[in-house]
């Protein structure tokens, strides 16, 4: 039932054409961070207000909306934000990923493979990738300008040099059609190869920031890295305990006093789905 | 069997239910109304409404005992509610010069036109608690004197007439708004302004405490600090002639600085400037050493590199909104990112060991 003290989506007309405009340009040039006037939210910043502010502009009255935070429909985060729109649009909700029209997500994309028409929000805290390289926003505004990303390659090597490996385990930079570099936003790099050529839109919104940018479908995103240490999406080296799949990401849960553990599908509605079809994990019989 | 951590639904309602409990207390007490904390807790309902950037008294009581005394969280709901409000319009400047002032000192010159009027104030109480006020006692009545109608000139004005202070710098332009435009580096100074009078107390306070420390010193004087209505007008277009749509209590300070002068500039006094809503002296204060100290490239002075000198550094970390979001958004579950690390950690020491032992 829509609470009809506010507009639709909770934002007024004027401020969703404002966002809007903004996400068109984002479309236009995949991967710019563009500046836009984020208003305060009934919720707190770094809750997903940029990504709420985006939801309430894409929304229709026709839509169907899933939320999620880490992966998972049932997290309290998620829930408030369902309920915030379930109350101020009036919008239909779904945990489906195949019947969502828009989805929004903390941390991760959904391990279903999305399709043409959907629209993927992410949350995004800090959408400046060379913030902890140059905390000034004016410098690194530049650099962008420039094309001048010789700084991410040297703290890359420079990882590389110490530990081996590229030590940098979510929010992994990628470059967008070869020309800007872009925070993924803090999912897991397991997901980053997603991130390229998907059919859905894919819009990135940092509320306290003041910053949206885009993926149009199927952009060519590559996650940076070097041709002698290729980049690598690595996750648990484990089967799903409830329903043995070996291609989602997996969550760690401790069981026990005794350091027992389980690994579970982080994607509760792909675990689920996998569950009905029958397929069974080393634990997922017992109940 | 582990069992998904579900029922984020039950657990936030009862957490809602519990909040609302804990906020109203012991019931056999009285429950406190808005008129009351409106009247009884004034200042707090000005901090409120200098940050919140909402000038409503009652709302902002409403908000402090819906927040149950947090006034950041007050300021929090005052801003969310703001953001659901239409612009009318722009009303035309006020004229602080017009204040009908309760409270005006200067802190440079022992009298001056207008007179020094001490308003009610904690400066010279002796901080001690008053056990009275815990029996209910009515406070006496205080002495009255019949408002004065004269205008009470700025102090600064009197230093500009014989040229020792920079007159202020005046543009026709219409100001930038921080609450409909994206902030943009390098900010102007009515953006600069904006930010400050609504950004965090303790955070303005203690970035102009820096500068009084020696980190970006201005030496500066309380030029004038006065508090007091204002009437605010708005031009109606069917009228064509400004109209007064109410008033609002104002602190404003002019803070008088030293300046020993630039290669383009001879010395002399340079201003910095805070006003904020309602009887809010300590920010007042604060902001317009901060104003000042942002000022350096334009007067042409030294960078020393202090906090309060960076623009982009005060500007991006004064609002205690944006900063309390994302620095408790913390508790937010991150697993999945933590679960990430797990792995790169566990990764990273086996080929520590493995190496350890290879050279072993």
């Amino acid at each position: 039932m829509t609470d009809q003290a506010y507009n639709f989506a909770y934002l007024d007309e004027q401020t969703k054409r404002m966002i809007r405009r903004a996400i068109l340009k984002g479309v236009a040039v995949p991967g710019y961070q563009v500046p836009f006037a984020s208003r305060e939210m009934p919720m707190p910043y770094g809750w997903g207000t940029g990504g709420v502010q985006l939801t309430a502009a894409c929304l229709t009255p026709d839509d169907r909306l899933k939320v999620i935070d880490q992966g998972a429909d049932d997290t309290t985060n998620a829930v408030s934000i369902r309920k915030f729109f379930q109350r101020v649009a009036g919008v239909a909700v779904t945990e489906a990923t195949t019947e969502a029209t828009l989805i929004q997500t903390r941390h991760r994309i959904p391990d279903t493979p999305l399709r043409v028409g959907q629209i993927l929000v992410y949350q995004v805290p800090i959408p400046e990738p060379l913030r902890f390289l140059e905390p000034r926003e004016a410098e690194t505004r530049k650099m962008h300008e420039l094309e001048d990303y010789g700084l991410m390659h040297v703290k890359l090597y420079e990882d590389i040099a110490r530990h081996g490996q590229i030590a940098t385990a979510y929010a992994y930079p990628v470059k967008v059609e070869g020309r800007y570099v872009m925070d993924p936003s803090p999912i897991p790099k397991f997901d980053n190869p997603k991130l390229s050529g998907s059919p859905a839109l894919q819009l990135f919104g940092a509320g306290r920031e003041q910053r949206i940018y885009a993926l149009p479908p199927f952009t060519h995103v590559v996650s940076l890295d070097f041709e002698d240490h290729p980049f690598v999406a690595s996750k648990a080296d484990h089967a799903c305990d409830l329903c043995a799949a070996t291609d989602s990401y997996l969550d760690e849960v401790i069981i026990d006093d005794d350091g027992g553990r389980m690994f579970v599908c982080s994607d509760t509605d792909y675990c689920g789905g996998r569950r009905a079809a029958g397929y069974v994990g080393r634990l997922g019989g017992q109940a | 069997m582990y069992v998904a951590v579900k029922g984020g639904e039950r657990a936030i309602d009862n957490a809602h239910a519990w909040l609302a409990s804990e906020r109203r207390g012991d019931t056999a007490l009285a429950e406190l109304s808005i008129a009351q904390i409106r009247e009884q807790l004034t200042l707090a309902v000005n901090r409120v409404m200098a940050e919140g950037s909402l000038y409503d008294p009652d709302l902002a009581a409403l908000a402090i005992k819906q927040a149950r005394g947090d006034l950041i969280e007050a300021i929090f709901l005052i801003r969310a509610y703001r953001t659901t409000l239409p612009r009318l319009g722009a009303s035309v400047p006020v004229d602080t010069a017009k204040m009908a002032v309760v409270r005006r000192i200067s802190a440079t010159f022992k009298d001056l036109p207008g007179g020094q009027v001490l308003g009610p104030t904690f400066d010279y109480t002796h901080r001690l608690l008053d056990f009275k006020l815990a029996a209910e006692c009515a406070p006496e009545t205080p002495a009255t004197a019949p408002p004065d109608p004269a205008a009470v000139p700025h102090v600064t004005d009197f230093l500009n007439r014989d040229g020792l202070i920079e007159v202020n710098p005046q543009s026709a332009a219409p100001p930038s708004d921080l609450t409909r435009a994206p902030m943009e580096l390098p900010a102007s100074r009515a953006l600069r302004l904006q930010a400050l009078t609504r950004g965090d107390e303790g955070f303005i306070l203690s970035m102009a405490y820096s500068t009084q420390r020696g980190y970006g010193r201005t030496h500066a004087f309380v030029g004038e600090l006065r508090i007091g209505l204002v009437a605010v007008e708005m031009e109606i277009p069917e009228l064509g002639f400004a109209v007064q749509i109410g008033e609002v209590e104002l602190t404003e300070c002019d803070s008088v600085n030293q300046f020993k002068g630039s290669k383009t500039e001879p010395p002399q006094f340079t201003r910095g400037y805070g006003l904020v809503f309602g009887q809010t002296e300590r920010k007042s204060i604060a902001m317009s050493l901060v104003d000042r100290s942002l000022r350096w490239a334009e007067l042409g002075e030294e960078n020393t590199g202090a906090p309060a000198q960076d623009e982009e550094f005060v500007l991006m970390h004064a609002d205690n909104i944006q900063a309390t979001g994302f620095l408790e958004h913390i508790k937010l579950p991150h697993y999945v990112d933590f679960q990430a690390e797990l792995e790169l950690v566990r990764k990273l020491r086996a080929e520590a060991y493995a190496q350890q032992e290879a050279a072993e």
